[in-house]
């Protein structure tokens, strides 16, 4: 019954999840995309092809050339460095945007299910409530109260989505806190931080992380969405958002520089969604029985920005 | 089903209170004096006082909030901050863009989504099928402003069909003119909640297909397409139904990037100007209006589920 013995009855190596979303080609494409996601996020930390920030005026709206494979901005910027120092932009947003999301979505949800019924059930209808406030508009009004930063974005998504998997988290928790399992640790003497730990966080983690990749999809699209409002993150800060709000001032002149930015969000979001859908294909048991997705309509990826 | 209408109603009610609670107190936390913002430098403190009385900001903060909500049942939703007209008519002509903008996304989004949602479920084993599906969770994964570029590309420089910027100035006095204006701007929003909408239908045929009904039917000599339309499709428009309820969130937003990229005149681009000027008293009902569009749609998304749905009606 000791922690030790629980530790060594469990498989080496990845867990078992993540063995069978690779099992999936969306699941292999996803993490493909997300671990280049993080290789260059980190590597633009210390390297970047060209300075992005380098300004030129002798080499504006260049095409692409060996030096610069996706052309130059109208003030000769390297788009592709540009585009390579923005990748950690967008790490961040996705993984600080999750971090919340998980935060607000774990308390709302565990104050949900786990409290005395009138609380519970007000909390759902609260829930219910702040799902219909769209992401964008949560984040303007934050934008229009705090200014606009990284962190207007980071939070708007957080509680946006937050409240969605507050949703879902409330009846996984419900679940699995009425299992036979749980009730024998409680029985045997276990307090509610080792249930939580033991029990509970495991056995919620594989629904919680499928919201926390289509979490982080949602955060990138939200970020290009507010930079091109004008609420994005600092113009200190090299952004991909920012980069597709400026060159589609010129659609008209330069149409091939807009594609660049246009792909690398769209590529980060296809990536966190296929990681997402893979992953509750290999988890949900309901899915698993039903090779053809049957019962599960209401569960498909929403788009809320 | 009367106490279905009643408590789904009073949730609306709920729901509205509750967002027009957070609404206001969220922008009554704005750093900097709105009434120095207006005066401006120059003004001495007597004028800034004088302002704060004119606006009322000098009353406690929940009879303030009480007037705003008197106001809005009396559709008064105060005048801007800024220019001193009243902000109700202005909404209203705001909404007369966008409304129709909303509608139109939809109405294209359905019927780009729910027949190909169908077809890519019908061909499900096949390549094509693989296909579609596959081009509709890339699609999804666009962000609305590069799916307006691509189309202004693709529709305005290319073929050089639809006009790309603008809205008559006398609005809808020449119908066939505005419409024209609104189709670029709500193909892009189309574009991106139709794989939404696509991706719905198409588990929601999948599911269909696999009910005995529709076997049985399939077994009995017609078509496996025939089936399903002739049996299969009341389940698949009833999911459809929903899913109207949850992209509509997905449209006013869509609709907000729209407009700007379009340079309409609707409720998100004045919305997105007036945070800019820090007129809070038309962003306040701004965002509210667009809340209550959601919740509005949500709610009758949900009761004409359960009137259409068989089964829910003999629940009730």
């Amino acid at each position: 019954m000791s922690t030790a013995t629980t530790r060594r009855r469990r498989a080496p190596g990845a867990p078992d999840w993540l063995r069978e979303v690779l099992r999936r080609p969306a699941g292999v494409i996803g993490v493909v995309i997300i671990l280049g996601l993080l290789i260059v996020a980190a590597v633009s930390l210390f390297w970047t092809p060209q300075n992005p920030f380098d300004v030129d005026p002798f080499h504006q709206w260049q095409g692409p050339s060996a030096k610069h494979p996706f052309g130059t901005t109208g003030t000769g910027q390297d788009i592709f460095s540009y585009l390579f120092a923005g990748t950690r932009t967008t790490v961040a947003v996705a993984f600080l945007s999750s971090v919340v999301a998980a935060i607000v979505g774990l308390a709302f949800g565990a104050l949900g299910s786990l409290t005395a019924r009138r609380v519970r059930e007000s909390i759902a209808v609260l829930i219910d409530i702040l799902i219909a406030f769209p992401t964008l508009l949560i984040a303007i009004m934050l934008a229009a109260v705090f200014g606009s930063s990284l962190w207007t974005v980071v939070i708007a998504v957080g509680i946006g989505f937050g409240v969605n998997i507050a949703r879902v988290s409330r009846g996984e928790i419900r679940r699995v806190a009425r299992a036979d399992y749980v009730v024998a640790a409680q029985a045997s003497g276990s307090g509610p931080w080792r249930i939580l730990r033991e029990h509970l966080l495991p056995n919620i983690a594989p629904v919680f992380i499928v919201q926390l990749s289509l979490s982080a999809a949602v955060a990138v699209l939200a970020e290009a969405g507010l930079s091109f409002l004008g609420y994005g993150v600092s113009s200190a800060t090299p952004s991909w958002g920012r980069m597709l709000s400026i060159l589609q001032n010129y659609v008209t002149i330069y149409p091939a520089t807009v594609v660049w930015p246009g792909l690398a969000i769209t590529i980060t979001v296809l990536g966190f969604n296929l990681f997402g859908d893979a992953l509750r294909e290999a988890t949900d048991p309901r899915l698993r029985r039903s090779r053809r997705g049957a019962g599960d309509a209401g569960k498909e990826a929403t788009r809320v920005s | 089903m009367i106490r279905f209408l009643l408590t789904r109603i009073a949730l609306l009610v709920v729901g509205l209170a509750v967002a027009s609670i957070l609404i206001f107190f969220t922008l009554r936390v704005l750093p900097g004096d709105v009434a120095q913002v207006i005066g401006g430098t120059q003004a001495s403190p007597a004028q800034v006082a004088a302002i704060r009385t004119e606006l009322g900001l000098d009353r406690p903060i929940w009879q303030q909030y009480g007037d705003w909500i008197g106001g809005l049942v009396r559709l008064d939703l105060g005048r801007s901050l800024i220019t001193h007209t009243p902000v109700a008519d202005e909404l209203g002509q705001k909404l007369q863009v966008t409304l129709p903008l909303a509608g139109l996304s939809l109405l294209f989004g359905l019927v780009i989504g729910v027949p190909l949602g169908v077809v890519s479920a019908l061909r499900h084993r096949k390549v094509s099928g693989f296909l579609l599906s596959g081009a509709a969770q890339a699609v999804a994964a666009v962000p609305v402003v590069f799916a307006g570029v691509l189309l202004i590309v693709v529709f305005a420089l290319t073929l050089k069909a639809l006009p790309t910027q603008g809205f008559p100035l006398d609005g809808w006095r020449e119908p066939g003119r505005a419409l024209q204006a609104l189709i670029l701007p709500a193909l892009t929003i189309a574009l991106v909640e139709g794989a939404v909408i696509l991706r719905f239908t198409r588990s929601a045929a999948l599911e269909a297909l696999g009910q005995d009904y529709v076997r049985t039917a399939a077994s009995k000599g017609m078509t496996t397409t025939r089936a399903l339309i002739t049996h299969g499709l009341p389940n698949v428009l009833l999911s459809v139904v929903s899913v109207i309820g949850i992209q509509i969130a997905g449209l006013i937003v869509g609709a907000v990037i729209v407009e700007a990229l379009f340079q309409l005149p609707g409720v998100g681009r004045m919305l997105v100007s007036d945070v800019g000027n820090r007129d809070f008293t038309k962003v306040q009902s701004e965002l509210l209006v667009l809340t209550a569009l959601i919740l509005v749609v949500g709610t009758a998304v949900d009761i004409t589920h359960r009137l259409i749905d068989p089964r829910e009606r003999e629940r009730a």
